[in-house]
């Protein structure tokens, strides 16, 4: 009923499809459009900390527990993070191969650092007794924070791989793809960061 | 290959981004440090809320011009441009249709004290 | 050391009641049958290459259409016990089931009618016919649609797992509403399986709703713009919009509420300052756009049929896509008519009432487009014209019963009774369901490649209109009565019991629908050799998919079609272009089969059930098993395979001696 592929070949090695350079295109739009609805999830996330932001149960509230230098510190951090990722992808292009590695082993670096640094704002909080379990406040601060966390940990070890990558088979045209749709990724979550740092840790101290 | 899809700018366009980026980011912090240290005085609370969040979108335009091309040319750019502004518009609907009515929501569930000083505060009425 | 092992899981989670125990000796049963009868035709290894692993949308389609079909009578069974409780249980007479047992039954109505009957049958459809009607000879991304099929299926077994291990399922209603489906109301596993299972589905639906979009876009044949795409290409394209837009919420609220009882979280909880309405708010958010995800793609099919059936071009064509765009984005904007009543004020309520009254019009519109296709057209009442007309009378009853609920103060009144209950079911089944099965019998031939027989799909349409009719009008009547939803006992003075007496005798003439279209497809199975399909075209189509052999070459189509307008095939049929003119067969590049979605999918399934049981190390090792699975996913070079061009040419040569 159904034809079964007869006589197929192998691609060899380097061909590519007549079609493939719609492949690019079709890939970095997907990704895109898979973004946009990290974006949706991140409003659900955002108009759920809006509503919840009073609700402290008579626990302390943002101006008490956030610290607005850290906070600054963070996001000059993460920032720096996305202009090392856009030089990388740049080298890249270019094909200088250390460059490429050089800038985005720094963009690692820099994005480590934010998240020790979260995590260390999380353990404190948690310490003194104002974590996650503490009031409807708390679990959305903790949430919606710890879930742009998450993603900053996914895209550190999507980068990890891709630095060996280059490191083992260097500046291939799917190595170049994919770092693109890194950079895209991360390029996201600093201005996901941006409304996070202005709604939660701005408006919460004024 | 070709490369063109995998976004165009130059090392001076990331660079003009990072510093608006850092620029913009120094400012909002100054703006708020500024009301915090002269004891929540010196501008009102609704100005700086809107002055910070003026200066997130506007942050947020400078990075989706120079480090996500959305401002490009060509279709693919054009495409990525559509599918951003239609995903802003529901975005802006969940938070703001969410805060309209869990706050309408709220009024309803108030109990006799809270309701005096909702009235007080939000209508002016006094009793 | 047992807790680490096995969580909260233990022995009292095995079957023990009756509805448990004879729901997993059924899955035991089918499961063994369908494994003995594998071994004997000795065709294991052919199910595993030829569809399990396949990338096929046009087999993937037919799988998602075969697992809904199997939960369909899942569901179908609640209903029937719904149905007989509520007709029996009135007065001194408590029915067959307790009360816990009833709210397990409807809740898993809902989701399972929801979630895994018509979204899998929509996808199947939106899969198979979608790249032929574009010209395309697959999706923008071959693995995720097979991952995203497998997820669907691992939803489907987590929500079937419950009767296995677990023992009661969420007795919530369809969408869990906090508080009571809080740890504190709620203590069992029943809430946590609702969660993962929808979870779990959700994603591949997510996915789907992704690679859709993108082939749409991206994918189309040369020179089909998109004011010439068919209007089922539109309306699919229209219900991923929303997929895209919504299906994070419900992810997010499903999280949050696991969150809540699995981590002491505080976002829905009576108390520690939770707000229980904020979860109403989210669910809905979601919950509306996911009623128009279903309704959008069977407008699409009706307007197929109408047009091929009247043998007329469809009738305003550019409204119907302003009217489907229309629809499509005020979809977004009228959640709160499901919580009226929750208190959110009159000026609220009057916005959201508004909205909902508006959206009344594209799709009184799209009506008035089909029933203008039909005028002056010469109708051939094929079956899936029945199910169209049969649409056309049901969706206005239950389209004016909610234009009525829309205004708050009548919904003050009708919210959560049985009135309710009859419009959406109308809705659902009269509009989404009729569509599901006019697509069906519309594009049967072109997938099995001979056509079913007629008559009986007449006495089946008839059976479920009669059916239809007797079974929800009584409950339209209920509800003015006053009936609310979800009783499982009432007073004998109410009245009440002769009206659900003829409801559930409704529910006994769906069900010879049912039966007579399960005969039919056997029948026609039976019959298949006098009713081939030898040109492809059996209904005189207008679209490109009818330009293809039933059932069409793995490939699709052996040379891209280019398109010049409408109705793309009628007009090429029009010019009478010969079929056999420019022979020039290019290399075809095919993606390759693959078992990565089903290991992925099988990793996932290993976290919900985890997650459910409080196992973490379980859910920690699937977790690290399907992101190692996606990795190595990520570095196979090799997902493609060529076609050449002169294969191409034998395999086209040997159909035309064929055919």
């Amino acid at each position: 009923m159904y034809c079964r592929p007869p006589k197929s070949r192998k691609l060899k090695p380097g061909e590519i499809q007549m079609d493939k350079h719609d492949n690019n295109d079709k890939t970095i739009f997907g990704f895109w459009v898979y973004l946009m609805t990290d974006l949706v999830m991140f409003a659900a996330l955002f108009a759920t900390f809006a509503v919840l932001r009073n609700n402290t149960f008579g626990g302390p509230q943002a101006g008490e527990l956030f610290s607005l230098p850290f906070a600054l510190s963070e996001t000059l951090i993460l920032l720096t993070s996305s202009f090392t990722c856009g030089l990388g992808i740049l080298s890249a292009r270019s094909g200088d191969k250390n460059k490429t590695i050089l800038l985005f082993a720094s963009t690692f670096v820099l994005g480590t650092a934010f998240l020790a640094m979260e995590l260390s704002e999380f353990s404190h909080l948690i310490s003194e007794g104002n974590g996650f379990q503490r009031s409807a406040f708390l679990s959305s601060f903790f949430t919606l924070v710890g879930t742009h966390g998450l993603h900053i940990a996914a895209g550190l070890v999507w980068m990890g791989i891709l630095i060996v990558r280059i490191l083992k088979r260097g500046l291939t045209d799917s190595v170049l793809r994919k770092l693109t749709l890194l950079s895209l990724f991360w390029h996201f979550l600093d201005i996901v960061w941006i409304f996070i740092f202005s709604i939660v840790y701005l408006i919460g101290v004024i | 290959m070709n490369k063109e899809h995998l976004g165009h700018g130059t090392v001076r366009s990331y660079l003009t981004g990072f510093i608006l980026s850092i620029s913009l980011t120094l400012l909002v912090f100054f703006l708020v440090n500024l009301h915090i240290s002269s004891g929540h005085i010196t501008i009102s609370h609704e100005l700086l809320t809107g002055a910070i969040i003026v200066l997130a979108l506007a942050q947020l335009v400078v990075q989706l011009i120079f480090f996500l091309y959305l401002a490009g040319r060509g279709s693919s750019a054009r495409w990525n441009l559509v599918v951003f502004l239609s995903t802003a518009s529901i975005v802006l609907i969940i938070v703001i249709g969410s805060i309209w009515i869990m706050n309408h929501l709220n009024y309803n569930m108030m109990s006799g004290s809270n309701m005096n000083v909702y009235m007080q505060n939000e209508e002016g009425i006094h009793k | 050391m047992m807790a680490f092992i096995f969580g909260k899981l233990t022995f009292a989670a095995l079957p023990h009641q009756w509805y448990t125990l004879g729901a997993t000796f059924s899955i035991a049963v089918g499961g063994l049958g369908i494994a003995v009868i594998l071994t004997y035709f000795k065709r294991w290894k052919w199910l595993w290459k030829e569809w399990l692993t396949s990338t096929d949308p046009k087999k993937i389609g037919v799988m998602y259409i075969v697992v809904s079909s199997v939960m369909f009578f899942r569901g179908g069974i609640d209903a029937g016990m719904i149905w007989l409780q509520q007709a029996l249980s009135a007065g001194g007479s408590h029915g067959f089931l307790t009360g816990s047992h009833f709210q397990q039954i409807f809740t898993a109505h809902g989701d399972i009618m929801v979630f895994f009957v018509t979204m899998g049958l929509l996808f199947g459809l939106i899969n198979y016919v979608v790249p032929l009607q574009i010209g395309a000879r697959d999706l923008a991304f071959p693995f995720l649609n097979t991952l995203g099929f497998w997820l669907y299926v691992a939803g489907a077994a987590l929500i079937n797992l419950f009767f296995v291990l677990g023992g009661d399922f969420a007795a919530t209603g369809w969408l869990a509403q906090a508080p009571l489906s809080e740890l504190q109301y709620s203590p069992g596993v029943g809430v946590d399986y609702w969660i993962w299972s929808l979870q779990v589905s959700g994603l591949g639906t997510l996915l789907g709703g992704i690679n859709f979009l993108v082939t749409i876009l991206k994918m189309r044949a040369p020179g089909m713009t998109l004011m010439k795409m068919p209007l089922f290409v539109w309306t699919s394209l229209c219900s991923m919009v929303l997929v895209i837009s919504v299906f994070p919420i419900l992810t997010v609220t499903m999280g949050l509420l696991f969150l809540d009882r699995f981590a002491g979280f505080h976002f829905f909880t009576t108390g520690f300052g939770g707000n229980a309405m904020l979860y109403t708010n989210l669910i809905w958010m979601w919950g509306h756009p996911e009623v128009y995800i279903l309704i959008l793609p069977a407008f699409g099919v009706y307007s197929e049929v109408v047009a091929t059936f009247s043998q007329k071009r469809l009738a305003g064509y550019v409204s119907m896509v302003c009217a489907t765009i229309a629809i499509t984005l005020l979809a977004l904007l009228v959640w709160l008519h499901h919580f009226f009543t929750m208190g959110a004020g009159a000026d609220v309520n009057a916005f959201f009432g508004m909205m909902t009254m508006v959206i009344a019009i594209p799709t009184g519109a799209q009506v008035f487009n089909w029933l203008s296709t039909m005028y002056k057209g010469r109708i051939r009442f094929f079956t899936p014209m029945r199910w169209f007309l049969g649409f056309i009378s049901t969706f206005t009853l239950g389209g004016m019963a909610g234009v009525m609920m829309a205004v708050p103060p009548i919904d003050f009144q009708v919210h959560n009774s049985l009135f309710l209950v009859a419009h959406f079911h109308t809705m659902v089944i009269g509009g989404a369901l009729f569509g599901i099965f006019a697509g069906l019998t519309y594009w049967f031939p072109k997938v099995m490649g001979f056509r079913l027989n007629e008559r009986l799909g007449r006495y089946a349409f008839w059976c479920w209109i009669v059916g239809f009719f007797t079974s929800f009008v009584p409950l339209y009547i209920l509800g003015f009565m006053g009936a609310t939803r979800r009783l499982d006992h009432y007073d004998v003075s109410t009245g009440w019991q002769p009206l659900f007496m003829v409801s559930a005798a409704g529910l006994v003439i769906i069900a010879c629908g049912v039966s007579l279209q399960i005969v039919q497809v056997v029948v026609s199975i039976k019959q298949r050799k006098q009713n081939l399909d030898t040109t492809g075209d059996p209904w005189n189509g207008r679209t490109l998919e009818w330009s293809t052999v039933s059932p069409p070459p793995f490939y699709n189509f052996a040379i891209i079609p280019k398109v010049a307008s409408r109705d793309a095939f009628w007009e090429m049929k029009q010019n009478k272009k010969s079929k056999q003119e420019k022979m020039q067969y290019e290399d075809i590049y095919m993606p390759k089969n693959t078992a990565m979605g089903i290991y992925v999918a099988g990793f996932v399934f290993l976290v919900g059930f985890a997650l459910v049981w409080h196992i973490i190390w379980l859910a920690v090792a699937g977790l690290l098993g399907a992101t190692i699975c996606v990795i190595i996913r990520t570095f196979d070079e090799e997902t493609e395979y060529v076609l050449p061009a002169a294969e191409v040419a034998k395999i086209e040569a040997g159909r035309n001696t064929n055919g």
